[in-house]
């Protein structure tokens, strides 16, 4: 069945130390002091299966006899008349060299706040470059050993892709395109270019099912009638349905819907690896796909939501939600200055910062680290509280804070720092709301009910900076920390704020 | 290579990914999303492929336009790790001022 390929075990055994590299690389990550080792075997596993893959697949030209068959398709009599196709070879290392300059350009360029958006757009590449390897599988399936040539007596011959590859070919077509239409919706969002709301058509979940359901039924199809028009329709439909399932989902539920598009950017080539019988792709793919999963699921958990009730949607636009909001007012509050916040802070045995998108959109980071090190000058020890789901990807606090230079010793998970709040004279919290927010342990009626929060209402004193009281989280619900006797409200820029606590504790 | 075996391998790999991404601690999240983007791109196998076999002149284009999606993102990716965890920094260090 499979004459096309014979397996060199060399070459099999190279894709397999690729994948193995590649586990270690993600093992790395365990801890910040074995992170570059793990990256540099990534490139490494990178580097073997590319160059196994240019090594083993030299493009080649027919020379000396060369018989054009009735379809005008060009076959070569044998390998003695082949010779290295020097054109060929030119432009996939010319592919390559565009790759990589642009790739590297970007890396440099890219700002850390802009992080989430260019995981996105670099979700977006690896969707589509799956689907165009699943088009290009399916245009030419004799180079990718999945055909059966049958040669009748009269006529062409027929070349049939074999019934396994083309579910496998169907499926990885529809979740890479699912992967590049959504990810291309995530980075309009997160980038701006396309308002946090969510956009509710109506009827949607009948008409994503149904779409859904007809790719399915295709692809079973698929394996009855390889003809093109079930290929492109399937294309077609996933793309379509990618676009759909992102549209209604809003600004702030970004962070499961940036690692479900991860996990199914693995998903997509390990398909494309079951095509191409490569251990190096399989692996990568379950790796890259559990990834994903489990980042979905802890972002899930951090607030409190179920998986299906994200990707359903319509939850959560950004922040300034002005219906709930306007009530707010209502209630005492105080007000404090830069000098109140910065004579308090001065005093406190410790502090405790807590971070939130509010920060990142504020670029307030370095002027933050800034204000740190001016504590700690007065001897007050300083650290960070991170809620998994701050910001608008997960860990995107921590780089952050790690860009501006705060050593990431001083800086904790929630479950290892919610205990201190107790004993801590001053909670900081800048541009986070709704993880600060105690009706999440008390009030059942709250759409944030069950969500684990920090406990910022158990410190001494709580400053706030938040640039009004208009506006409310993501969830729209008010928040009881800004009414307490402890609490005093910073209203302004959370940069200009921050920056006028630091001159005035010089 | 038959379907089971690759299956195997496949189902085998599921597990490993699990524990070891739990392993990962939560403050190389971040990291941890641009390095599996950067390896997810291993695709480029198939697009290289593609790029080399005679036979179909757009799956040739095809493939050659997936070389290139796929090394932005392969060199982008890792470019961009490397510089992430660059910037992660334990206490003792000096803090440039």
């Amino acid at each position: 069945m499979h004459e096309a390929v014979a397996v060199n075990p060399w070459v099999a055994l190279a894709y397999l130390v690729a994948g193995v590299c590649f586990i270690l690389a993600l093992r790395g990550l365990s801890s910040p002091a074995t992170s570059q080792r793990g990256n540099r075997f990534g490139m490494i596993g990178m580097g073997i299966a590319v160059v196994t893959t240019l090594v083993t697949h030299v493009p080649m030209q027919a020379v000396g006899l060369v018989l054009a068959s009735p379809t005008g398709v060009i076959a070569a009599t044998g390998p003695v008349f082949a010779r290295i196709d020097a054109l060929a070879v030119l432009e996939i290392l010319a592919a390559i060299g565009i790759g990589a300059v642009i790739g590297l350009v970007t890396a440099r360029r890219i700002a850390m706040t802009d992080m989430p958006q260019l995981v996105a757009a670099f979700h977006s590449l690896v969707g589509l470059a799956a689907v165009l390897v699943a088009a290009a599988a399916y245009l030419n399936p004799e180079a990718f050993g999945i055909a059966m040539r049958i040669s009748p007596i009269f006529g062409p011959p027929i070349i049939n892709i074999l019934p396994v590859s083309r579910i496998e070919m169907g499926l990885g077509v529809a979740i890479g395109a699912i992967t590049f239409s959504g990810s291309v919706i995530a980075f309009l969002k997160l980038n701006g270019n396309m308002g946090g709301k969510p956009i509710m058509l109506p009827g949607r979940h009948a008409i994503n099912l149904a779409t859904l359901a007809a790719i399915l039924a295709l692809i079973a199809y698929f394996t009855a009638d390889q003809s093109p028009w079930v290929f492109w329709t399937i294309t077609v439909l996933s793309f379509v349905i990618g676009f759909l399932l992102i549209i209604p989902i809003g600004g702030a539920d970004m962070p499961v819907v940036v690692s479900m598009l991860n996990s199914y950017s693995g998903w997509a080539a390990a398909a494309m690896g079951f095509t191409l019988h490569n251990t190096a792709m399989i692996i990568t793919g379950a790796l890259v796909g559990s990834s994903g999963a489990i980042l979905s699921y802890i972002m899930c958990r951090a607030m409190n939501r179920s998986f299906v009730s994200v990707i359903a949607g319509g939850f959560g636009g950004d922040s300034g939600g002005s219906s709930t909001g306007a009530a707010a007012t209502d209630r005492p509050w105080k007000r404090g200055s830069a000098e109140d916040a910065a004579f308090l802070m001065s005093q406190a045995e410790q502090v405790i910062i807590v971070p939130g998108y509010g920060m990142a959109v504020a670029q307030a980071q370095h002027v933050l680290r800034e204000m740190a090190d001016k504590l700690k000058e007065h001897g007050v020890r300083v650290k960070y509280a991170i809620h998994p789901v701050a910001g608008r990807m997960p860990g995107h606090m921590n780089v952050l804070l790690a860009e501006a230079n705060v050593p990431y010793d001083e800086v904790f998970e929630l479950e290892d720092i919610n205990s201190e709040f107790s004993q801590t004279d001053v909670a900081f919290v800048i541009g986070a709301n709704d993880v600060t927010n105690p009706a999440a342990k008390t009030d059942k009626s709250s759409p944030i009910y069950g969500m684990p929060i920090l406990d910022v209402e158990k410190a001494k004193t709580v400053l706030f900076v938040k640039r009004s009281m208009g506006g409310v989280g993501y969830a729209g619900v008010d928040n009881d920390v800004f009414y307490m006797d402890n609490t005093m409200m910073l209203l302004a820029d959370a940069k200009k704020m921050v920056e006028e606590i630091v001159k005035s504790l010089d | 290579m038959d379907f089971i075996a690759i299956l195997s391998i496949f189902v085998m790999a599921c597990f490993v990914g699990y524990y070891v991404v739990w392993s990962v601690t939560p403050a190389l999240h971040t990291p941890l999303m641009a390095v599996t983007n950067a390896i997810s791109s291993v695709i480029i196998v198939g697009a290289l492929i593609a790029a080399a076999a005679s036979g179909s002149a757009s799956s040739k284009w095809l493939g050659l336009l997936g070389v290139v999606l796929a090394s932005v993102n392969i060199f982008g990716g890792f470019a961009v790790t490397a510089r992430m965890l660059a910037m992660y920094k334990k206490k003792d260090r000096p803090v440039a001022k």
